[in-house]
């Protein structure tokens, strides 16, 4: 206390006005930056949206044009001609919905349980599956490859789907949320005649819905991207995901087609994008909390 | 009405298999909430069983044996381990791994923390910190398989973008996915570009919770840039960057995408990485033995790094 007021009647270092310039010389610096690093950001997307839109001869032009004088449509549409890009579509919207419904009911029903069920050993489960969360997909992939090959599901989406389900992560989130629900909605709905089942139903579930869409937007990012699994489980190519289906085209085309594999590249975005205008908030909450999968 | 007040008045006599549960008393209702509490967890925690917490137990024992599937499993012993000791191309994967994510993590953490605190100073307008934060974000939403097709056409040797440029500056010409000592380099650039975001958005989170009071009176004090930045800011941020930290590190620990995207690990193997070995011996080769030791091994580098970082953040981290 002292010495602050002692620091602001003596101003330690410099004028008023040697501070002025000096904040305004950082702040330019750091607005520098921060352009410098959306160029770099940028640049990518804005490269790929130029080349999508102009002939694929002109694909490697120089110097680089960044903004295409006439662009040119039909790569959009070869596209649905030249590759399964609605069957990857499909693919990927039918394996990501699947992943969803199911670790919404899941994590729901558990969240919920270990949030305001008593039961025995609560801490003890509860404390099995928060260790999960440490544990690296590559320690668990083999295994359930094995899994899935004696269960005969190897290389249908179900093998996708069904091992998503269970969500470490998802169970914490709801867990938090259903613990910030008041009890004194329980209590009317028991002395109404509800049971348990329809406590969690009718009260609960509604009233956490901001954890529920945490969850659903993060999910669905981590698994519209999701590569690795869908490389590992997958072999037919009419069951591809969109990120296989266009690696595998990059693999095989190689600099043929570069304009159309760009044009789907940046398609495949757009389902990500849209959730992400709606569900933004939800997405930046859920990654503060850890919850983002590589 | 008067009949039914006496009836209710009579003791009803238990009765029934299942009065344990259906009692309509406080027992009975603790009961029906505890058989509720474990048929609720029971999806999650069969599901974690199965594909998570049995796998890892699994997929341990498995590294003791050689299996591929179709022939019954021969135990080995640690045979495995001293096949991977030996094994060129695994042990060149961790030396590659190890030298990604220092560049990679150091990289990732310095740009995006300098970017969070530029976006959070006191004179940028609300909506140009809202334009930055958008397109650092951005990355975040595509998927690092397919934003690393477009970015290796950017790296294209000599018709790319990057090298262009870099020839109008007079750099020459960098064989970026087809020299040995740029093809990691190049993928260091193309998974920082992807996972800036991440660490962006954890530290903007951060700096959000330092309260303005402390920065103020440190600026009454005279502590301003880059000297406030370092003995205020940073210590008042050190919970968050430990966080931040440890995912970021585990994350690269296991990056795969963009080498196998880019380079397929080439040229000879100069961006194989750790989990490009393990997927090309398990799932390729069919040695689920041998894969597992591998898996096994970066699973305990993981664990160590990990608690290294959290002792090291013991010492270091200040909380408020």
């Amino acid at each position: 206390m002292l010495s602050s007021v002692n620091a602001k009647t003596v101003r330690p270092q410099g004028s008023i006005l040697g501070d002025k310039v000096r904040s305004r010389f950082s702040f330019v610096l750091s607005l520098l930056l921060l352009i410098i690093m959306s160029i770099i950001t940028l640049a990518p997307i804005v490269w790929a949206i130029g080349t999508s839109l102009r002939k694929p001869t002109d694909s490697f032009i120089l110097p680089p044009q960044w903004i295409p004088l006439n662009p040119i449509w039909s790569n959009y549409s070869e596209v649905f001609d030249t590759i399964p890009y609605l069957q990857y579509l499909w693919n990927s919207t039918f394996v990501v919905v699947g992943i969803l419904i199911g670790q919404l009911i899941t994590a729901t029903l558990a969240g919920y349980a270990f949030a305001r069920l008593p039961f025995p050993f609560k801490g003890f489960l509860f404390w099995i599956i928060l260790a999960t969360l440490m544990i690296p997909i590559l320690s668990t992939i083999i295994p359930v490859f094995v899994l899935i090959s004696q269960l005969h599901l190897a290389d249908t989406h179900a093998s996708l789907i069904i091992p998503a389900w269970p969500t470490a992560f998802g169970t914490f989130l709801l867990r938090q949320y259903f613990m910030g629900i008041s009890n004194e909605y329980e209590e009317a709905a028991v002395i109404d005649g509800a049971n348990q089942f329809q406590v969690f139903y009718r009260v609960y579930l509604p009233l956490a819905a901001p954890g529920m869409a945490i969850l659903a937007v993060l999910s669905f990012n981590a698994y519209w991207n999701d590569f690795f699994r869908p490389l590992i489980f997958l072999t037919s190519p009419d069951k591809f995901t969109l990120p296989l289906g266009m690696v595998s085209l990059f693999g095989i085309n190689g600099t043929g087609s570069i304009s159309v594999i760009l044009a789907g590249v940046l398609l495949s975005l757009i389902p990500v994008f849209l959730v992400y205008l709606v569900g933004q908030r939800y997405l930046v909450q859920g990654i503060t909390m850890g919850g983002l999968k590589g | 009405m008067a009949y039914s007040v006496n009836k209710q008045t009579l003791p009803v006599k238990p009765s029934g298999a299942f009065y344990w549960l259906t009692q309509n008393t406080l027992t009975g209702m603790a009961r029906r909430k505890a058989l509720a509490g474990y048929l609720f967890i029971l999806p999650t925690f069969l599901g974690i069983l199965i594909f998570t917490a049995g796998p890892v137990l699994f997929s341990f024992g498995l590294s003791f044996f050689s299996w591929d599937v179709i022939s019954p499993a021969k135990f080995l012993g640690i045979d495995n381990y001293t096949r991977l000791w030996n094994d060129p191309v695994a042990t060149s994967s961790f030396r590659n791994t190890v030298v990604f994510v220092l560049i990679a993590v150091s990289l990732q953490l310095t740009l995006s923390l300098l970017l969070a605190v530029a976006v959070t100073q006191k004179r940028m307008a609300k909506w140009l910190r809202l334009i930055f934060r958008s397109i650092f974000f951005l990355p975040l939403l595509t998927s690092g398989a397919t934003i690393a097709i477009v970015i290796s056409y950017m790296f294209q040797q000599d018709f790319g973008p990057i090298n262009y440029y870099l020839g109008q500056l007079g750099l020459g010409h960098v064989r970026w996915l087809n020299s040995t000592q740029w093809s990691l380099i190049a993928i260091v650039i193309t998974y920082v570009w992807h996972q800036l975001g991440f660490t962006f958005i954890v530290f903007l989170g951060g700096l959000g919770n330092i309260s303005s009071d402390v920065l103020d009176a440190a600026d009454v004090d005279g502590a301003r840039g880059l000297g406030r930045l370092w003995f205020v800011t940073l210590p008042l941020l050190s919970p968050t960057l430990l966080f931040a930290g440890v995912v970021a590190v585990i994350n690269a620990l296991q990056v795969f995408n963009e080498p196998y995207v880019m380079t397929s690990g080439g040229p000879g193997d100069s961006s194989r990485t750790v989990v490009m070995v393990i997927q090309r011996s398990a799932f390729q080769n069919q040695e689920f033995g041998y894969a597992s030791s591998i898996a096994v091994l970066l699973f305990l580098v993981i664990l160590g790094v990990t608690g290294v970082q959290f002792w090291l953040g013991k010492k270091l981290v200040f909380y408020q």
